[in-house]
């Protein structure tokens, strides 16, 4: 059957689209020119000026620091969540998974805007700690709906086969249940940080003195139009963001595959 | 009372004990926030910035102020373009990955995946940079006669809605993709056997086999974009303000909060309609709903069942 072309050049398309900008960021970055625009030679100066700036340096150590706490914190509630909505099905649990729900499809200013209000209401100080409550509180339900996936997909009748035959109930957890889920909690995990790391509604809103973080101050540079280090900045960030996607997806591979022939194996 | 004794003893402790920590975290940080919202909008503001001590119905009386239909009406328009668009591209996207042979597929999600994880003001950051005056991309509209040499690509309502459909259209590939691997093509070859043309095959056979991914992605795109914020600031003009930089206005640069949770009030409200749309449409399709949700999320972390 012959097939059409269109499909393909759509895709051809939207590729070209998702990366012209990103590629005219990542020349602009090696331009020795101050506004952009016309080619004046190739120069590293502006990477050279990012690793002295402390600013920079600080607001990457604030970003990281909450990305870390929100992503264990999620990571750990997000998989009991998980559990509970696969084990019980009761009243509590639908109520439950509807909370779950609401923030995946809740629109970040919302969150940002009565988060800010709730803080001023009860007359919490911004900072540090409420971007980590206002970051756990969007990542949670992705961790709990990542690892549901993998609970979903699990056969529960295998750790009482392992108990009858023997195994204690931690014993059945760890070594079959554990091994199915870690890729779920782990994706789940990374799902959350990448959020965190990006994150900049909910921050801006929740930030106070000393808590800047890596987006706000890409969006404060990008405002006071002192842009010369950004594009340096944002090459960086592209290079890291490429290495974890590809990393994330080749681990991811093997895991399940690991896992794939222990459950051949068990079976077999 | 014995009512909630029925009710309670239902529920175990160890089912209470997995559930609580979740359900209690949402319930401080996201319930009871969205709540203040709407009681704030009926609080006056004092002259500090902060929120006065009496109640009043000015704040909501004042959204009739012929300013805000306008603000409501572009942020509702923008957003369906932007939905339309998105889901105009993303079928024969997510049609032409499902058929890839698997190994290209693998590296071809992939790159649709890495715009989605790169960091959100980067993008917009990048977009500001080809969109710019003095940037090569007008140098060369302008010298090929498309654009005039007064006209500008920035601050205008069409540069937001170019910026929103790069933003969302890996949200609508995802759940489409999702939806669209897990269709019979032999569907399709069996329509043509019988007959039907191509495209016929794929608006009657195609369209409706993922007619639930379609759902998911319209509002994977929808809900949010009518809460944008960043890119209405960034890359719109004087005029072409939506609903969630009006909201953040009212914050930082008027600081007025109770009209600034009025506004947010308002687009509660507007959110809440395409949602409950959705559900009408999943009406008792909770369980398969829910699959579909942590299919679409595997997409995005690459880990595959």
């Amino acid at each position: 059957m012959k097939r059409s072309l269109f499909p393909g050049l759509t895709l051809v398309f939207c590729l070209v689209f998702f990366y012209l900008p990103l590629a005219v960021v990542v020349v602009g970055s090696f331009n020795d020119s101050r506004f952009g625009g016309d080619w004046r030679g190739f120069t590293l100066k502006y990477y050279n000026q990012l690793l002295r700036d402390r600013e920079i340096r600080g607001a990457l150590e604030n970003t990281l620091v909450i990305a870390f706490w929100s992503t264990l914190t999620c990571m750990v509630l997000g998989t009991m969540a998980a559990f509970a909505l696969h084990r019980h099905r009761s009243r509590l649990q639908f109520f439950h998974l509807s909370l779950i729900y609401s923030p995946l499809v809740a629109p970040e200013i919302l969150m940002g805007i009565s988060l800010l209000l709730f803080f001023g209401a009860v007359g919490a100080d911004l900072g540090m700690t409420t971007i980590y409550l206002g970051h756990v509180t969007f990542c949670l339900s992705y961790v709990a709906m990542t690892v549901l996936g993998r609970l979903q997909d699990f056969d529960f009748s295998l750790i009482d086969a392992a108990r009858d035959l023997g195994a204690s109930s931690w014993t059945a957890t760890r070594k079959i249940l554990l091994p199915v889920i870690a890729p779920g909690i782990i994706a789940g995990g990374l799902l959350a940080f990448t959020l965190s790391l990006d994150d900049f509604v909910v921050t801006f809103f929740l930030s106070g003195a000393g808590s800047k973080t890596l987006p706000i101050y890409i969006y404060s540079s990008i405002k006071r139009g002192s842009t010369t280090k950004l594009n340096a900045l944002s090459a960086i960030l592209l290079v890291v963001t490429f290495l974890v996607v590809i990393i994330s997806h080749f681990t991811a591979g093997r895991l399940d595959r690991s896992e794939k022939t222990k459950e051949a194996k068990a079976s077999g | 009372m014995s009512k909630l004794n029925g009710r309670l003893r239902g529920i175990n402790l160890g089912e209470l004990m997995l559930t609580l920590p979740s359900l209690g975290w949402l319930m401080v940080f996201f319930i009871l926030p969205s709540l203040i919202i709407f009681a704030i909008a009926f609080r006056t503001a004092d002259a500090y910035g902060g929120i006065g001590d009496s109640w009043t119905l000015e704040t909501i009386l004042r959204l009739v102020n012929p300013n805000y239909p306008g603000i409501i009406w572009r942020t509702i328009w923008l957003s369906v373009s932007n939905t339309v668009i998105c889901l105009a591209v993303s079928i024969p996207v997510a049609y032409y990955l499902a058929r890839m042979d698997r190994r290209w597929r693998q590296w071809a999600m992939l790159l649709v995946v890495v715009p989605f994880w790169t960091n959100f003001l980067v993008r917009v950051f990048a977009w500001k940079t080809l969109l710019h005056t003095d940037g090569t991309l007008r140098h060369f509209l302008v010298w090929t006669g498309i654009l005039g040499a007064d006209q500008p690509l920035l601050y205008n309502s069409g540069s937001i809605l170019l910026v929103l459909v790069y933003t969302y259209l890996p949200f609508a590939i995802l759940p489409l993709y999702a939806a669209a691997e897990k269709f019979d093509f032999n569907l399709l070859e069996a329509a043509r056997d019988l007959g039907a043309s191509s495209p016929h095959a794929f608006f009657s056979v195609f369209m409706p086999g993922i007619s639930r991914g379609i759902v998911t992605a319209s509002i994977m795109v929808l809900v949010p974009s009518l809460g944008s914020y960043v890119i209405p600031e960034m890359l719109g003009g004087v005029d072409s303000d939506m609903l969630g930089n009006k909201i953040a206005q009212y914050v930082y640069t008027e600081r007025n909060l109770p009209r600034a949770s009025a506004l947010a009030a308002v687009l509660i409200l507007t959110v809440l309609i395409p949602l409950l749309g959705m559900m009408y449409i999943n009406n008792r399709r909770q369980t398969r709903d829910r699959k579909e949700i942590t299919d679409t999320l595997s997409h995005h972390t690459g880990i595959r069942a």
